[in-house]
């Protein structure tokens, strides 16, 4: 009988080596006449351990990382495929305590599956929420929804379901539901997991929206640098709609939901769900002024529910356990788990699924281990690029939205950037105004004309003499991009540019007392 | 030789064009196709487009230039994106993207001069936990120090 071992197919693990891995093992198992048959699962998100192989044994599956391709003879000698001891050896799978200490609702198969088979999928709770969807009302689905207390994923942590009943409540000859798959802030790559991993967890998040209500068409838009991810939602998307679960008779009910792939190219700003619809519809992505709400007039000016991948992978999970389930996880207004990304200068950089209201430092020290370079860690920047730098004297407060508002933070799409000691805050400041320059779409002019200004005074800061005029200069333009941008590229870049000069003037060459913390 | 070449191109281009007329918001799906083809957009492609599409050149030429992801020049023969967001600057990505134009001898969108390489900054690939990270054509690098970038850079000179 042949010995199953898994390499993930995640591409964070094939960055790392994973197909040269594969290759090796086939060829050693040839070289020793072994019957193996290796799979290639998502990934479990312990980047820190890719290219993570692990092997099926009577015990359960164990765990073997980082390996290179030349650790794989040795694998073989030591006779890993009976889980046998070796320096990469990890034990289970399932008890390293990165992966134990987690709450996996969304990311439940993640690493345990093969993303695009259907019989994975379905052995492991997959379709179950879309089958309890057909059984209800649309209006009781969406109630569902509501209860759960889903908010947003993406960043602006709006209410779920209330999207979700404006546009149930329209009337309209076409409603369409998009996914939003621009996930383009640097520290996050829980949406690319998602499509890579666990493809038709989102496919049946966006049937049951379509069902709920009452869109017969679905737009995937997926960032271009993400090429793996466009690739397998293309793939499951086909064999999807070749078994049923999506088309003109979803499942034999009789309703119908088309689900087209969309490919963006390479601009930051169309993650803002109004640029993004001008794309999808061929069209440069300026951002849309609100009102109208894409619920009313999105999509080729149609009733439009736009949520993040996160928020509909979410909806199965809370459809087939029930709103109560989920919401018993959480904090406050803010229900259920996040999967927070932990990357940057971090020695145990991954995915870590917990309910909202732990902290900042335990994802730090207890899942992170501190910093990569071993020096001691300076600031975090949460939530994306238009997220706040968090200092030390923060990373006490339990992570939820409300509790990251009131200390003018954001959570955002849980992505956690870490930097040591040797970051200038005043070089991150420049870089934020610098990108909201180079991204920005040119629409509004506190964006378009603030960025580049910003750039300009936070150089001055740095080197002029009348300090004290540049920052309060600085501030003013702070204020008028927080409070006159269109969207959140202008209006959120002064978050990490106020929160450095505020937590770090030194690095700016300032005195503490020159820039109170506000 | 150019003329024959020229030909097929665009008659690729009108068959492309063909095939995405007349469906809901084609261009960027076109544009794409194009650009998977040939390797950039012609400027020279701009007319049939729009004429087949129902839009102004503007319209085409503003999409084109909109985006970072459409090119208008032939790329080198192998693209380099190197990340230059928040997560791999925190890891060397700077330095990382200093040596990149050193080794390649060009600048930000610009070719090497033997045509080899196009340097891209990319604003992350989605490999922030194992930063910095580098694409070269279709192949992912992660935790790329300088010693590993530049025998990435040297295989490839050598391979040619």
């Amino acid at each position: 009988m042949s010995i199953t071992i898994f390499v993930p197919c995640d591409s964070a693990a094939i960055a790392a080596g994973a197909d040269e891995v594969v290759d090796a093992i086939h060829k050693e198992a040839a070289a020793r006449g072994l019957a193996i048959d290796v799979q290639r699962n998502s990934s479990r998100g312990l980047f820190w351990l890719e290219p993570l192989v692990e092997v099926l044994t009577a015990q359960g599956r164990v765990a073997y990382g980082p390996v290179a391709f030349e650790d794989v003879p040795s694998l073989f000698e030591a006779d890993f495929l009976r889980g046998a001891q070796h320096p990469l050896c990890l034990g289970l799978t399932e008890a390293i305590p990165y992966l134990a200490k987690q709450q996996r609702l969304t990311f439940a198969r993640m690493g345990v599956t093969r993303p695009l088979s259907l019989d994975d999928y379905a052995a492991h709770g997959g379709w179950v929420g879309l089958k309890n969807a057909l059984a209800m009302q649309g209006d009781a689905v969406v109630q569902t929804l509501l209860d759960s207390g889903l908010r947003g994923r993406g960043g602006a942590a709006f209410p779920a379901g209330i999207k979700w009943r404006t546009v149930r409540a329209t009337t309209a000859a076409q409603k369409y539901v998009v996914c939003n798959a621009d996930e383009g802030d640097s520290g996050t790559f829980s949406d690319r997991m998602t499509m890579e991993g666990d493809p038709y967890m989102l496919i049946e998040g966006m049937a049951i929206a379509g069902l709920a209500v009452g869109a017969t068409q679905g737009y995937i838009y997926i960032r271009s640098e993400y090429p793996h991810a466009i690739s397998s939602m293309n793939t499951a998307v086909a064999l999807a709609e070749s078994a049923g679960y999506l088309g003109s008779n979803v499942l034999g009910s009789g309703q119908a939901f088309h689900l087209h792939v969309r490919k963006a190219a390479g601009s930051y700003v169309c993650g803002e769900e109004t640029a993004m619809l001008e794309s999808i519809e061929g069209k440069r992505g300026l951002v849309r002024a609100k009102p109208p709400l894409p619920a009313l007039q999105g999509l080729f000016g149609q009733p439009t529910v736009i949520n993040n991948v996160i928020t509909l992978a979410s909806v199965p999970i809370i459809m087939a356990k029930g709103a109560a389930f989920y919401k018993d996880f959480g904090m406050g207004r803010s229900t259920g788990t996040l999967p927070f990304q932990i990357t940057g200068n971090i020695l145990q950089g991954g995915l870590v699924e917990r309910a909202f209201g732990l902290t900042l430092r335990e994802l730090l020290f207890e899942f992170g281990g501190g910093s990569r370079s071993g020096r001691p860690i300076k600031a975090v920047q949460v939530g994306g690029p238009l997220g706040a730098y968090v200092p030390e004297s923060q990373w006490d407060v339990p992570m939820d939205y409300e509790a990251y508002a009131a200390m003018g933070a954001v959570v955002g799409h849980g992505g956690i950037v870490v930097h040591d000691d040797s970051a200038n805050m005043s070089k991150l400041a420049r870089y934020a105004m610098e990108f909201c320059a180079i991204e920005s779409c040119g629409k509004c002019t506190p964006c378009r004309i603030g960025s580049t200004r910003g750039v300009e005074t936070i150089d001055r800061i740095v080197t002029a003499a009348n300090k004290e005029q540049q920052v309060h200069l600085l501030r003013d333009l702070c204020d008028t991009m927080l409070h006159g941008s269109l969207c959140a590229m202008g209006g959120m870049t002064p978050y990490p540019v106020l929160s450095a000069l505020n937590h770090y003037p030194a690095d700016f060459g300032l005195a503490p007392a020159v820039a109170p913390a506000t | 030789m150019d003329s024959t070449q020229a030909l097929p191109e665009q008659a690729l281009i009108d068959q492309l064009v063909q095939h995405h007329a007349g469906q809901a918001g084609s261009l960027l799906p076109l544009l794409h196709d194009i650009q998977d083809k040939l390797g950039f957009i012609p400027a020279s492609s701009v007319a049939s487009i729009a004429e087949g599409l129902n839009l102004s050149r503007a319209e085409v030429h503003g999409v084109i230039t909109y985006y970072h992801y459409f090119r208008s020049t032939a790329p080198g023969k192998h693209v380099i994106q190197v990340c230059r967001a928040e997560a791999c600057q925190s890891c060397g990505g700077e330095a990382l993207w200093d040596l990149a134009e050193k080794l390649l001898g060009c600048k930000a969108h610009e070719n090497s001069a033997n045509g080899m390489f196009s340097l891209e900054p990319v604003y992350c690939l989605g490999l922030c936990a194992s930063s910095p990270a580098v694409q070269i054509g279709e192949k992912l690098h992660a935790r790329v120090n300088e010693t590993k970038f530049t025998r990435l850079v040297q295989a490839l000179e050598s391979a040619s």
